[in-house]
């Protein structure tokens, strides 16, 4: 056990896994010489080579492209994109391309490709470096997509995303890069499970990557005011872990979504339909979700206003619990 | 019918001749005029007779199984055919030059090149039956699947290219695409990629004329193997309806990647004598005047001709007539006999490891299935 950044933990599990599996390559712009511009690669390539830690031209869609070429022949690229908002021209390689490419082949091949993205905002950033995207891709058939809120999650996620025979989505929260935890050696938690951050019995919190320290402090504040407020990490957006989401609806009976993303057909949209489905008896209000406008990210000096905040979270507490 | 062994008896080594060195200027390269004569330069490469009588009959069979497909779309029997009339000589030149370890990516156009690796009727048919999305195992014969969005496979190719090169084989990767995917992106960047990394890619673009209904000089500003000096490769202009300069050109590109690392670029001028697909009506935007122009530079008559110039005996041309008509019954038949496909085996396609909420939805299918079925009962 150690105490390490998101980013440092996330460095430590690209280590293991090049270590462990010489057909690990890591390709990305500027994560060689410089290590990444968030340093998640930093030192990788000089243990590893720059065969292995590649800094590649400037073309999104050459990234994952030629990441696919590179699987064809049984490697198993890990795309660095630089920020979410630089994903858009890989869409087609990544949506048409590496999603389809199993099915398109008859279930003959496998891309066993990791695009890992730092997203969403709160550091302040110019336009297309602060998006939450996710939606995109966990809509799409045949991706997996994850989101790491932990540095413990980060190091064992990261680990587990390379080692799937599929194509992942791997989020990482930028605002939380340089927050510490502790990295445990071992994780005996699969890639594709929701973990409980804690119970509640009034009402269930659900969030993912950067939102899930907001919905932790929330839980906390509401916890003084003599509410019982349980938090869900989903960890897993596609596929979404629905019987940990189903338990907790039916502890509390309340479910509150919190994403970054905008809310309109958003992860939480899902959320709602799918425990309306499952645990329409067991409800007590509407599922309710917090999340980002439906907007273009604003400028720096509003993004407190329009990112879900504790008191954004609280306020759709309360309605639930008065509803 | 093994044509893999078609193959490698019209692939032994050659040396490169002085007269293919790279051409970035003036007409392309041609070796066999449309009468059947030899131009000054087939003239000083010379004809090698068993080659040309193995591409002659590689390409007509090829035009064998696209007439037959599309004949088979018309009954019904396919739901679309994309046709390579006229393109036979710009497929089966530069396949015929690889080497069978060379992976190809292919466009959705490359059937003439699929056949010759010896991808069979049936698995060739399944897709445009409407029964799956690709028929056949791309390792089998080192032949991916067929690329639709055009350009996509460009960087397929050149990934696949930066591991030869980092385990240093002597492996060419070839990519073949039309005029049209010369405006993407994709294939942009993979011409710069593969230079910039010093990929073994060859990049073949069989210039046919047309993009649907988009001829070339709409498509760019300037003759597309101009812009591999730009990129940093070398490049061969060919005649793409002359098997023998496509096959010359081929041979010194492959030779030149083996030996220097780096990519390069072949732009086979050619013409798709066929509409873009059997839902296209080209009379809609170009004239007979072209079309007989073009007919008249038909890759088969031309050889044709040179091998009957070269006394060739009528026994070759009667068994290859049988051998045509062998393959034209097979593709009937193959067509006829694909098993049909049922939704319910999909659902495992789609990932390699279980996915909870697909494998909920293929329950839910599977219930709702047994239950109409009962119902009809």
């Amino acid at each position: 056990m150690s105490t390490m950044s998101l980013v440092g933990a996330l460095n430590a599990g690209l280590r293991k896994s090049m270590a462990d599996d010489d057909r690990v390559i890591l390709m990305g712009e500027d994560i060689g010489t410089l290590g990444g511009v968030f340093r998640v690669t930093a030192g990788l390539r000089e243990e590893f080579g720059a065969d292995r830690v590649v800094d590649t031209p400037l073309a999104e869609s050459g990234i994952v492209g030629t990441a696919i070429g590179l699987a064809l022949r049984g490697y198993r690229p890990v795309c660095e994109i630089q920020f979410d908002g630089f994903v858009y021209p890989a869409f087609d390689q990544i949506v048409s391309q590496l999603a389809k490419f199993r099915a398109r082949s008859g279930g003959r091949v496998s891309l066993p490709i990791v695009i890992r993205i730092p997203v969403g905002g709160g550091i302040g950033a110019v336009e297309h470096h602060s998006e939450s995207n996710e939606s995109y891709f966990a809509h799409t058939a045949g991706l997996r997509v994850v989101s790491c809120a932990t540095p413990d999650d980060a190091f064992h996620m990261i680990q587990q995303a390379i080692q799937s025979d599929d194509p992942v989505i791997f989020y990482e929260p930028k605002r939380r890069y340089w927050d510490k935890g502790e990295v445990l050696d071992q994780s005996d938690r699969n890639l594709h499970e929701a973990r409980v951050l804690r119970e509640g019995s009034d009402c269930t919190l659900v969030a993912h990557g950067p939102t899930v320290a907001t919905a932790l402090a929330a839980a906390l504040a509401a916890a003084e005011d003599g509410f019982s407020v349980g938090v869900v990490d989903l960890r897993t957006i596609s596929p979404l872990d629905l019987s940990t989401l189903e338990e907790q609806t039916m502890t509390s009976g309340r479910v509150v979504v919190v994403h970054e993303a905008s809310t309109f057909l958003g992860i939480g949209a899902e959320i709602a339909a799918a425990i309306s489905e499952s645990c329409f008896y067991s409800l007590r209000s509407p599922v309710l979700r917090v999340g980002a406008f439906n907007m273009p990210y604003p400028p720096a000096k509003v993004e407190d206003a329009f990112l879900p905040s504790v008191d954004r979270v609280l306020a759709a507490v309360d309605h639930a619990m008065n509803y | 019918m093994s044509r893999q062994t078609d193959s490698q008896s019209t692939t032994k080594t050659r040396p490169v001749p002085p007269t293919l060195s790279v051409i970035t200027e003036g007409s392309p390269l041609s070796f066999v005029n449309p009468d059947g004569t030899l131009t000054a330069d087939g003239e000083a490469h010379g004809i090698d007779i068993e080659l040309t009588r193995g591409l002659y009959r590689e390409m007509l069979l090829a035009r064998t199984l696209d007439r037959e497909a599309l004949s088979l779309q018309r009954q019904g029997e396919l739901n679309l055919w994309l046709m390579c009339l006229g393109q036979e000589a710009a497929q089966i030149g530069s396949v015929a030059a690889l080497l069978p370890s060379d992976m190809i990516f292919p466009s959705y156009r490359e059937h003439a090149v699929a056949l010759y690796r010896g991808v069979t009727p049936a698995e060739l048919l399944v897709q445009w039956r409407g029964l799956a999305h690709s028929g056949w195992d791309p390792r089998k014969y080192n032949l991916q699947m067929a690329a639709l969005v055009l350009g996509t496979h460009t960087l397929h190719a050149t990934g696949y290219a930066v591991g030869a090169r980092m385990e240093q084989t002597d492996e060419v990767v070839a990519a073949y695409f039309g005029d049209g995917a010369t405006s993407q992106g994709d294939v942009n960047e993979a011409f710069n990629w593969a230079s910039a990394g010093s990929l073994p890619v060859l990049f073949i673009c069989q210039n046919n004329q047309w993009a649907i209904s988009t001829p070339t000089s709409v498509q760019s500003g300037g003759q597309i193997f101009r812009r591999a000096a730009a990129f940093g490769m070398p490049t061969w202009f060919v005649d793409g309806n002359d098997v023998l300069a496509v096959h010359a050109a081929t041979t010194a590109a492959a030779a030149h990647i083996r030996l220097n690392g780096g990519p390069a670029l072949i732009e086979a001028e050619t013409y798709r004598m066929a509409g873009h697909s059997s839902s296209d009506d080209p009379t809609r935007y170009r004239s007979d005047e072209e079309l007989e122009s073009w007919a008249r530079r038909d890759p088969l008559t031309r050889i044709e001709k040179l091998l009957r110039l070269m006394e060739t005996p009528e026994s070759f041309f009667a068994e290859l007539d049988e051998s045509a008509e062998r393959l034209g019954a097979e593709v009937r038949d193959a067509c006829r006999n694909l098993e049909p496909t049922e939704l319910a085996d999909l659902f495992g396609n789609v990932y390699a490891e279980p996915h909870d909420s697909l494998e909920a939805e293929r329950r839910s299918y599977q219930e709702s299935a047994r239950a109409l079925a009962g119902v009809n009962r």
